[in-house]
């Protein structure tokens, strides 16, 4: 569904190429659940965003379902199927959540289909429909939201860029249900998360912008673990 | 009122037919119709061109509308209205001035409303400015003068939209003990249209509050300047919020000024213009549409939500 062929990412530093991402090559099976792990700086959420088109590629091609979208827009890839979710929620002023909640499923839901979005990131509609989304809410609150738009698109491919960042206990147990119930969608999912890594079918690790390890979870967690345990033995 | 006129009415002041309550409706400098209620009276002004609105003490859940409409051009309508409201009320008053200018002179009005607003009572106020027609210049100079007695609150909701050649606005208000002043001021300019809107709060009275908040939109070459001066003079908050979205080659200026003569008073000012922030518009292509009907809702979401 997904193919990345010699995608590679430059971005200027100090007035020198850095390479970010350096010719990655991945394919993405329909209706398997990926994430995308590796230290900070290792380029995951570089890839989402080339990916939906926030950032250009240097070099290189993204074919969606044997189209090459390399070069089409953001909004053509979400007409597309593409849906993504940021690290850092993006608030407006005067929108309110009913606003982004019609744009995202494509037109104007009633306040029963509103409800039932909101239920499953755990909000009651009655407090939220007509609140404005903006940096009044708690982050937990606004990153309920990004979750519960990006479900609004009923893509065919899902990005997740660190959902679990700044949400709450409870919300995170609600974040794991929802990857779960995502099951006619191929998902990608930035993350650093235990338990985010658990649900996943495969796990993309990256080290300097290249893929250090491609494989099934199996494979891949006992391989992290076992670093985890090296840096405790480690600090110890 | 021909179809042109009714339309204008509805755009300035919801209105689809005469209002229930007290109204006085004003088109072309002449009167076209006014009622008074037995709680709200309306009367003529003997000196000059306008109206008294004497709202009775208690007056509770009642309205008043004062819209003014022109659809000639080489007109100068300037029009003195003064509020006197009760103790104790709770009243909606909707002003406004709708232009339609198909010739080439130009069409002026200038409204001075001054609100004398008693003790406890509360008032929400909303003032829509619009103007049309591609020929003469539409001028809009509006002037508020407000006076809050203690514990009163006014709620002022104004917008004004693309079409208005050049507007003056001041509002000068002075706000007694306890008294609470909030406004929402919304202003979208294009071509080579400009805004030059002026606040200056007093903030007289111990406990006494003032919220200002303008949201700017500047397209094409258009100008806008924002001037506010808070002064606290007693144990007071006063904030004031200049937001401004640029486009094209337009400019927008921002002056807050606070002014705190009394160490107890508490004043803020926050700025900030520029365009289009890249994260909003890339959020709302993620959802699918286009850059610029991405840009029309968050431009329609800053002036209208």
């Amino acid at each position: 569904m997904l193919e990345i062929i010699n995608l590679s990412y430059r971005a200027q530093d100090d007035n020198q190429d850095k390479e970010i991402l350096d010719n990655i090559n991945l394919k993405f099976e329909d209706n398997y659940t990926y994430v995308i792990t590796g230290p900070n700086g290792s380029g995951k959420s570089t890839l989402a965003k080339l990916v939906m088109g926030i950032l250009p590629a240097s070099s290189g091609k993204i074919l969606f379902n044997g189209m090459n979208i390399t070069s089409l827009p953001i909004n053509e890839r979400a007409k597309l199927g593409i849906s993504y979710a940021f690290q850092t929620p993006v608030t407006f002023k005067g929108l309110k959540i009913r606003d982004l909640i019609d744009v995202a499923c494509g037109q104007k839901k009633s306040f029963d289909q509103i409800c039932e979005i909101l239920s499953k990131v755990g909000l009651c509609a009655k407090d939220y429909i007509n609140r404005p989304l903006d940096d009044k809410l708690s982050g937990g609150e606004l990153k309920r939201i990004e979750i519960a738009l990006a479900l609004c698109q009923e893509a065919k491919l899902n990005i997740f860029d660190e959902p679990e960042a700044g949400i709450d206990l409870w919300s995170f147990d609600n974040l794991i249900d929802i990857f779960n119930s995502l099951k006619n969608s191929t998902n990608i999912i930035v993350s650093h998360q235990k338990r985010i890594l658990h649900i996943s079918d495969y796990i993309i690790l990256l080290k300097n912008g290249q893929i250090e390890k491609f494989g099934k979870k199996e494979e891949v967690v006992p391989l992290l673990e076992k670093r985890q345990c090296a840096r405790l033995v480690r600090s110890k | 009122m021909n179809k042109l006129e009714k339309k204008l009415l509805e755009k300035i002041s919801d209105l689809h037919t005469m209002p229930s309550g007290a109204f006085n409706i004003r088109k072309n400098g002449q009167l076209f119709d006014r009622a008074s209620t037995k709680e709200i009276e309306i009367t003529p002004k003997k000196n000059k061109n306008g109206i008294n609105i004497k709202i009775k003490d208690g007056t509770k859940n009642k309205s008043v509308h004062i819209p003014v409409i022109i659809t000639v051009g080489g007109l100068n309508d300037l029009v003195y209205n003064d509020f006197y409201i009760g103790k104790d009320c709770d009243v909606l008053i909707v002003a406004g001035c709708g232009i339609h200018n198909a010739t080439c002179k130009t069409s002026l009005h200038s409204g001075i409303h001054s609100f004398h607003v008693g003790q406890n009572s509360k008032v929400r106020y909303v003032e829509k400015h619009i103007a049309e027609g591609k020929s003469g210049d539409k001028i809009l100079n509006p002037i508020t003068k407000i006076v809050l007695q203690k514990n009163s609150f006014m709620q002022i909701e104004t917008l004004q939209l693309d079409g208005v050649t050049s507007s003056l606005r001041k509002t000068i208000a002075r706000l007694g003990e306890g008294a609470t002043l909030k406004v929402q001021e919304n202003i979208s300019t294009s071509e080579q249209q400009w805004t030059k809107t002026y606040f200056k709060v007093l903030l007289a009275g111990r406990d006494s509050r003032a919220e200002i908040v303008s949201h700017s939109v500047a397209k094409g070459r258009s100008f806008q300047e924002f001037k506010s001066n808070l002064i606290g003079q007693e144990l007071c908050f006063g904030h004031v919020e200049c937001d401004g979205i640029m486009m094209d080659e337009a400019r927008i200026v921002s002056v807050p000024m606070i002014d705190a003569q009394n160490s107890n008073s508490s004043l803020i000012h926050e700025a900030a213009i520029g365009k289009i922030a890249s994260d909003e518009l890339i959020k709302l292509m993620s959802l699918g549409l286009s850059k610029e009907e991405a840009e029309n809702m968050i431009i329609e979401g800053f002036l209208l939500g």
